[in-house]
């Protein structure tokens, strides 16, 4: 049979195989991606892809869109450079949990409270794969890590509810075991106006299932089913994610809110006479 | 009504690129109709890969295509032969 797999022109098929370890979520993030990106009918050259660096850093690479691979933690800020330049554009960050949520902690609470139009798509595989399985804050307490050998003792951040507490207008999680969902909830985070977060639980079989036991990525896909309650709206308050704990996935938040450019082009246009909104470069 | 058992047309097919499978068993796994199961055989890389074990109960569904990682497996929709 000659028939070709669709995924295939989306895809840099020079890059493939790509790095990713056997059993490794990422690659089912990346199918959810394409398929909501065919759902979405977007002109390919009006969307963006943005990573910082780790192993879900590589994302955008694979990916034949306008993409960019910049600097460890510094995804965000780029893509706000990008965003503002040419408005038109859907920027999507596509980075790890070490990227997004430590490095780049700030740039994240930052762009959140100005409510940055950007689509934010976080891979939590609990730990910085690509360095060799560090702890990060976004490991369980109790968790072992190359450098917690005896146990995570810090407190880790419930995502959804950080993004939340700092103004998302979009909060969700799901796992790579949700592939219909995720792939729903992808096609809403690129659809969304304004600063929109999806947190995707995915396995990390190499550096945290095998040395915390819960297994293979067959068996981290396995807990994750047996595992994850659904609660659409649920307060994010109540969706931390204890060791070997539930997964509570939804949809958490889905709300307006102005964004950065339309607060400064109504502030700006009340107190300047004859303003010319600022509508890009491009 | 006879009881003659009909043979059902496959209503998917499933096409598989052994060489680029790392094994994970995803596919296996998850195939809602249980159409796969894990080949004796390995690639070139080492890796086990999937075989079409029960092929006229895939229905193109393309759920394994969604969750292989390394992009080796994907599932079609047959059209209706008249
Ligand atoms: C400025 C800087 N500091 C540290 C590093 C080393 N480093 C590379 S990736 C990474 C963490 C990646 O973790 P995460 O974002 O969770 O990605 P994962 O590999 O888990 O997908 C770190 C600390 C770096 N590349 N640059
Ligand atoms: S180290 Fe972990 S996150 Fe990185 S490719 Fe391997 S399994 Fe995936
Ligand atoms: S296309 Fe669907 S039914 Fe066919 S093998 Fe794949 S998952 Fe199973
Ligand atoms: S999901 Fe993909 S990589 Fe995993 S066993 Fe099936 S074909 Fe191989
Ligand atoms: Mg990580």
């Amino acid at each position: 049979m000659s028939e070709r797999n669709i995924i295939e022109e989306y895809l840099r098929m020079d890059r493939i195989p790509h790095i990713w370890c056997p059993g490794c979520g990422l690659g089912t993030t990346v199918n959810c991606f394409i398929r909501a990106l065919q759902q979405t009918k977007l002109p390919l050259d009006n969307i963006s892809i943005v990573s910082g660096i780790g192993c879900t850093g590589r994302v955008a690479g694979y990916l034949k869109l306008n993409s960019f691979h910049t600097t460890h933690g510094r995804a965000i800020p780029f893509a706000i450079g990008l965003q503002l330049t040419n408005p038109k554009l859907k920027v999507v960050v596509y980075s790890g949990d070490g990227d997004l949520v430590s490095i780049g902690g700030n740039h994240f609470i930052q762009a959140a409270r100005r409510n940055m139009d950007l689509a934010i798509i976080c891979v939590n595989n609990f730990t910085y794969g690509m360095t060799g399985g560090q702890v990060a804050p976004t490991t369980p307490v109790d968790a072992v890590a190359t450098t917690t050998p005896y146990g995570n003792f810090e407190e880790p951040f419930n995502l959804p509810h950080l993004a939340d507490s700092v103004g998302a207008v979009y909060v969700a999680r799901w796992t790579t075991y949700h592939v219909m969902q995720l792939t729903r909830a992808m096609k809403e985070v690129i659809q969304k106006k304004g600063f929109s977060f999806l947190e995707i639980i995915s396995p990390c079989p190499t550096l945290y299932g095998r040395r915390n036991k819960i297994g293979d990525g067959l068996e981290m896909m396995k807990f994750y089913k047996e595992n994850s309650e659904i609660r659409n709206g649920a307060n994010t308050k109540d969706v931390a994610i204890g060791f070997k704990g539930p997964i509570i996935c939804g949809k958490f938040v889905d709300k307006e809110r102005p964004t950065f450019l339309e607060n400064m082009n109504q502030k700006l246009s009340e107190r300047i006479p004859n303003y010319k909104p600022y509508n890009g470069l491009v | 009504m006879t009881d003659v058992a009909i043979k059902k047309e496959p209503r998917g097919a499933v096409l598989i690129t052994a060489e680029r499978c790392k094994g994970c068993g995803f596919c296996v796994e998850f195939c809602p109709t249980k159409v796969l199961s894990m080949s004796d055989e390995y690639n070139s890389k080492g890796y086990h890969f999937p075989k079409v074990a029960v092929p006229e109960s895939c229905s193109g569904c393309d759920l394994c295509g969604m969750y292989c990682p390394d992009f080796a497996i994907f599932g079609i929709r047959l059209k209706k032969s008249a």
